[in-house]
């Protein structure tokens, strides 16, 4: 077993519903984007996944346990959190030591980490002097450190510059490619288009989809792309028959109801020039406002 | 960049650990412990505290012998002299102890260590262990050496003793144990606030604070309650002289030693209870 499996999780922070009886299994062999506007409920859940928060109700389970129940933790969970979880007098090599230490992971295991995330060079160096990606990778390394089959990666992306990002991509999904279950949280719509092919999606703490990526950009949620082209009439015409929706500007067009592959894909099948094509983040965020204000709504009227 | 390419990820099970034990935590909170900069500062400040401190006492106290006050004829220790710097110590290691819990909450590697060890209790119990044996080891031997160096500076005027007289050897290793008492406390208040400046605040409140507003009260008060406190209990552990006011030597450090387990229990509940 490689999965992790909530059942009714729910996380209460006074009367606040951090969690909101969250059920869904995260498979091994592709990798699940966590996917919600920040302040979802994505850390929490990841947190208590690892054990550090205590559901209110419902549970966590990894590979068909408890976290707490773990016999070696690291062997089989590898967690990148968001917040930074590191002493910042520590050098790199001693911060990974005392972390495999702890599982009886020798020395040797600890150098090939470093070099395997290009921080060999600077090993000996204390973390407080790291930037964020430099510590974004070392805690990857941690991640590693025990080869485990389900990796938990809380905003991996956050202060990789594009190079780290690409670095990050190939990892993740040849990590889920050799089998493990790989589930990787971001608020970013387009960061997840290139890292995942599964989608978890919350708002509010509540599940709004757990489908394939490309169904929940088809389902029109209101993921738009951005494209210009010297050509810009003949695209969208082309666009508008494969059935996209299209907001024409000036000299540019919002598309929706297609992804940017696809996009690019027709335009390239009519020789068509593309200046820009990007797919645009913000309208992610306005498609939660909608989904989760029905919640809402609904929620209230569940109230005696 | 090619890194990516290399099979590092995922590699034969040779040197990947096994199970969480007992002793593999206690060697990674060694680790933990000693690669700190900070960590070793501070342990050094609190030994030039308790040698340097004596050193100076004992030395003034030879350049202006006989007192001029002839009550001090009687009421010189020459052993309480040369371990005077135990006063200033105590607040070193005190905060070391704070740190080695709080600097972890402070930075966010305690998300790192629970993950690491989710049996949070065994990570409660290593590193009071380690704390506990690696001032030991220090602290013991810095109080030997501050009353070796104290009774040196004192021979000159023959008002030196020695570790053959009664209560002194056991006063000398009991100002080191002392100290590590007031650590272990330390180590405590920083799980039970989890903040340096609040521990640290609560600590020298304990230690310092409290004793003097004791004596506010009316009689007979003061000296009811001050044997009770955790400081004035531990310290007569490291009195030559009996005080009538003070608790037996041992009996005292006991009582010390009662807060320590007592602020480690309640941590260890919370530490089970609360979320990180």
């Amino acid at each position: 077993m490689r999965l992790i499996e909530l059942v009714g999780l729910t996380k209460r922070y006074g009367a606040k519903v951090a969690v909101d009886d969250l059920t869904v299994t995260i498979r091994p062999g592709v990798v699940t984007g966590f996917l919600g506007p920040n302040g979802a409920g994505k850390s929490t859940t990841m947190r208590l996944v690892l054990g550090l928060d205590r559901p209110t109700s419902g549970t966590a389970r990894v590979n068909g346990r408890e976290y707490v129940g773990l016999g070696a933790p690291l062997r089989e969970v590898g967690a990148l959190l968001e917040a930074r979880s590191l002493h910042a007098g520590r050098t790199a090599r001693n911060h990974l030591r005392v972390l495999a230490a702890t599982h009886g992971i020798g020395p040797s295991r600890v150098d090939e980490l470093l070099e395997f995330v290009g921080l060999t060079e600077v090993a000996n160096k204390r973390v407080g002097a790291f930037s964020l990606g430099m510590g974004q990778r070392l805690g990857v390394a941690a991640a590693l450190l025990g080869d485990p089959s389900v990796l938990l990666l809380d905003e991996p992306a956050n202060g990789l510059d594009p190079e780290g990002m690409r670095w990050i991509r190939h990892l993740l999904s040849r990590l889920a490619a050799e089998g493990r279950t790989v589930f990787v949280s971001s608020h970013v719509m387009s960061e997840m288009q290139q890292i995942a092919e599964h989608l978890v999606v919350i708002g509010r703490g509540r599940l709004i989809a757990d489908c394939p990526v490309d169904e929940f950009v088809a389902r029109g949620t209101g993921f738009k792309v951005r494209v210009r082209s010297p050509r810009l009439a003949q695209l969208v015409a082309l666009l508008v028959d494969a059935g996209a929706v299209v907001e024409e500007e000036r000299d540019a067009a919002e598309v929706s109801g297609l992804t940017a592959e696809e996009i690019g894909e027709l335009a390239a099948g009519e020789q068509i020039v593309l200046h820009e094509l990007a797919p645009v983040g913000a309208s992610l965020e306005e498609a939660f406002m909608q989904l989760t204000s029905d919640a809402v709504e609904y929620h209230g009227m569940d109230r005696p | 960049m090619t890194v990516v390419e290399s099979e590092t990820a995922r590699q034969p099970s040779q040197g990947l650990g096994r199970r969480v034990t007992f002793p593999r935590v206690v060697r990674a909170e060694w680790i933990r412990f000693r690669s700190l900069r900070s960590t070793w500062i501070t342990l050094a400040v609190t030994v030039v505290f308790v040698i340097g401190l004596g050193a100076l006492f004992t030395a003034a106290r030879a350049a202006h012998w006989p007192p001029r006050d002839p009550g001090e004829l009687v009421t010189f220790d020459p052993t309480r002299t040369s371990l005077g710097g135990t006063f200033l110590a105590q607040l070193a290691v005190g905060v070391l102890g704070v740190l080695v819990v709080t600097g972890e909450y402070a930075t966010g590697m305690i998300r790192a260590t629970f993950t690491a060890v989710p049996r949070r209790l065994s990570v409660l119990s290593a590193r009071s262990l380690v704390f506990a044996v690696v001032t030991v080891l220090v602290l013991v031997p810095s109080c030997v050496l501050a009353f070796v160096l104290g009774q040196h500076f004192l021979s000159p005027k023959h008002i030196q003793t020695d570790f053959s007289a009664p209560g002194v050897t056991r006063a000398v290793i009991g100002a080191g144990l002392y100290l590590v008492a007031v650590g272990l406390l330390g180590v405590a208040l920083g799980w039970l606030l989890r903040h340096t400046a609040g521990a640290i605040a609560v600590l020298v409140s304990l230690l310092l604070i409290i004793p003097i507003l004791v004596h506010f009260l009316p009689d007979p008060w003061p000296d009811r309650i001050s044997k009770w406190l955790p400081g004035e209990a531990g310290q007569a552990l490291w009195a030559v002289r009996p005080d009538p006011n003070t608790l037996a030597p041992w009996a005292g450090f006991g009582v010390l030693m009662a807060y320590v387990a007592a602020g480690l229990i309640a941590a260890a509940f919370l530490l089970h209870r609360r979320d990180v």
